[in-house]
């Protein structure tokens, strides 16, 4: 394989990679704070680009007003759907949270499916990018197109930001506190659930985000998220769950190994991840990043 | 948790209880192809079983499985090209077994050492590794297209084109996987099943090995499970990716879940349910996916014991 392919795979891997960081981003988030295995995270993912979709359809809107608009609808429904449903299974088994978004995800995409075929008669949906980011740009070693390097860029953008925010900031420390003490945090005058609700928002948020910058690669269609969530689960355990440095390093690099790894040997690229899931779980049950185990 | 007898009186009760269900289950199963059409009999047979399977590791060792497809579909891929390369049904099913135990082994030993959450995503992943080869291995599988069309040849007279002779062979398996769940439930093994689930710390201290029981737990599961998908196979005549997919395995909770979790009876009619509610859903073209998540948040949030363990609740708090 000469060097140009493989660079071409690499920024390829890169673009799903930005995918897997996001969305990984969002469970670890969600995850490490509230200890809630959200399975519906891909259903949310598919409901930002839909969200973005129907946007276009009904009032006119483009990808921009849409980048910024769907992911706080798709927040706004998590938190409500963290007050009214998931608030109500708090100290049980995270095996009870996993199996109730399972269901909202089979209930979500379904619900989906009928209304695009109600109301648009298609089952999947293109999404064109912005025209400003039309085109191909040259790298100088390779070209590549724009659209695709904005999605690398914003996704790496948000992650730093998130990280920071959790690790470096007061923000970060009130949500640190709220989920690791809440009755001490509770004494000290803050609302740890208005706090647990907000998390979860952002969290989800954050898929949504993936959602709509996904749109323009793949195509808007129901079951888009449940393949990828799949995935973004190995990338989770590769990485630690509830680590957020590790689930974007891990996205990443799972993102770029899978594209290579294709380029090699094409059948292998939607089964590298969970042999390297395998392999790293013999070394390291709790993942790369993660807390040894204890911390379930 | 299952509450410790503490009088004859109670016991007396539970063995009462016990029977009763065994043999209103056993009725049923018995006149069943004569109450609905054979096929949806044989489905519930084979789902049944497999959420009997599920439930063992579930229920008794508290270890979620979110990929228990895998073994279930391995078992109706082998299965079918057994058949589909001229060996008898016994054969065959037995291929898928075994194919399903041994898949079991490597799987088993990887994600028993997790706990919690980590061994449903584990599981998960193994289970769409699993997924994609069948995809790829289109010689053997048939990728997207599966696998049909292979004969089912007559086995001691019986002549297994007729739907109610498959429901009859297939209720004999079925009744031979339930009794080994329920031996391996009540078996002193069992019991220190149910102990490391429990408390893990205190079975290991009181000189149990918890991973050892766990993965044998698995592996028990996971066989029943192939049993399980072998007959899925055997009663439909075509084996497709759908086997494998992840829906299959969240299926098989919300079966479990529905009909009630360590009892061993609540999965067989949660699997009864399940089927008859999507097909009354299908036969009045109504939307499958919505009613059925919608089943299951509800069940999630309201009905965690399930049908046979309210029940249950119910006589035992009277």
């Amino acid at each position: 394989m000469n060097t140009q392919l493989l660079l071409i795979q690499v920024f390829n891997g890169l673009v799903n990679g930005a995918f897997y960081a996001l969305l990984s981003l969002g469970l670890a988030v969600i995850f490490g704070m509230l200890r809630i295995v959200n399975f519906m995270h891909g259903a949310l993912y598919m409901l930002g680009a839909f969200t973005a979709f129907a946007l276009g359809q009904a009032f006119g809107l483009g990808f921009w007003p849409s980048l910024i608009l769907a992911p706080i609808l798709v927040g706004l429904l998590g938190m409500v759907l963290e007050r009214t449903l998931l608030s109500r299974l708090y100290g049980l088994d995270p095996s009870y949270n996993l199996l109730l978004t399972f269901g909202l995800t089979l209930l979500t995409q379904d619900l989906v499916k009928q209304f695009m075929l109600s109301h648009y008669a298609v089952s999947s949906a293109p999404y064109t990018p912005p025209a400003a980011l039309a085109g191909v740009v040259n790298l100088g070693f390779v070209v590549f197109p724009k659209y695709r390097l904005f999605v690398i860029v914003l996704s790496l953008v948000i992650c730093l930001l998130t990280w920071f925010i959790i690790e470096k900031t007061r923000v970060g420390a009130i949500i640190r506190a709220s989920t690791e003490n809440p009755t001490v945090t509770r004494a000290f005058g803050i609302n740890v659930s208005k706090w647990v609700t907000g998390v979860f928002g952002v969290g989800v948020g954050l898929a949504g985000l993936a959602g709509v910058l996904a749109a323009p690669i793949y195509s808007v269609e129901p079951y888009m998220g449940a393949e990828l969530i799949i995935t973004t689960f190995a990338v989770v355990v590769i990485g630690g769950l509830g680590s957020i440095l590790g689930s974007v390093i891990t996205g990443f690099a799972v993102g770029v190994l899978a594209a290579v790894g294709s380029a090699l040997y094409p059948p292998i690229a939607n089964t590298l991840v969970f042999i390297l899931m395998a392999l790293v779980l013999l070394v390291r049950p709790s993942g790369l990043f993660g807390l040894p185990e204890g911390a379930k | 948790m299952t509450v410790l007898p503490r009088t004859a009186a109670r016991t007396d009760r539970q063995r009462m209880t016990r029977a009763a269900w065994l043999i209103g289950l056993g009725i049923v199963l018995l006149i069943l192809p004569r109450l609905i059409y054979p096929v949806l009999a044989l489905d519930i047979l084979a789902w049944g079983l497999f959420a009997v399977a599920f439930d063992l590791l579930f229920g008794f060792s508290g270890l979620l499985s979110f990929g228990h497809a895998a073994f279930w579909g391995t078992s109706a891929y082998v299965t079918a090209f057994l058949l589909s390369h001229g060996q008898s049904v016994p054969v065959a099913m037995l291929g898928g077994t075994a194919s399903a135990l041994l898949i079991a082994v490597p799987i088993g030993y990887l994600s028993v050492r997790s706990i919690g959450i980590y061994f449903s995503m584990i599981t998960l992943a193994f289970a769409q590794m699993i997924s994609f080869v069948a995809l790829q291995w289109t010689d053997v599988t048939g990728g997207e297209n599966g696998l049909q069309g292979f004969a089912r040849p007559s086995f001691l007279g019986l002549d297994f084109s007729d739907s109610t002779t498959r429901y009859y062979f297939c209720l004999v398996l079925f009744a031979i996987g339930f009794y080994v769940a329920y031996r391996t439930v009540r078996s002193p093994f069992g019991q220190a099943l149910q102990a490391v689930r429990d408390n893990e710390q205190r079975a290991q201290s009181i000189g149990y090995n918890p991973t050892r029981f766990k993965f044998t737990a698995f592996l028990i599961s996971a066989a029943l499970a192939g049993l399980a998908g072998s007959m899925f196979t055997f009663a439909h005549g075509v084996v497709s990716l759908d086997v494998l997919n992840w829906r299959t395995s969240g299926e098989v909770v919300m079966m479990t879940l529905l009909g009630g979790t360590t009892t061993l009876f609540g999965p067989v009619i949660g699997a009864g349910l399940v089927l008859l509610l999507r097909d009354t859903l299908t036969t009045a073209n109504l939307p499958v996916g919505i009613v059925t998540g919608l089943v299951f948040v509800l069940v999630v949030l309201f009905f965690r014991r399930g049908v046979v363990g309210t029940v249950q609740y119910w006589l035992r708090r009277r």
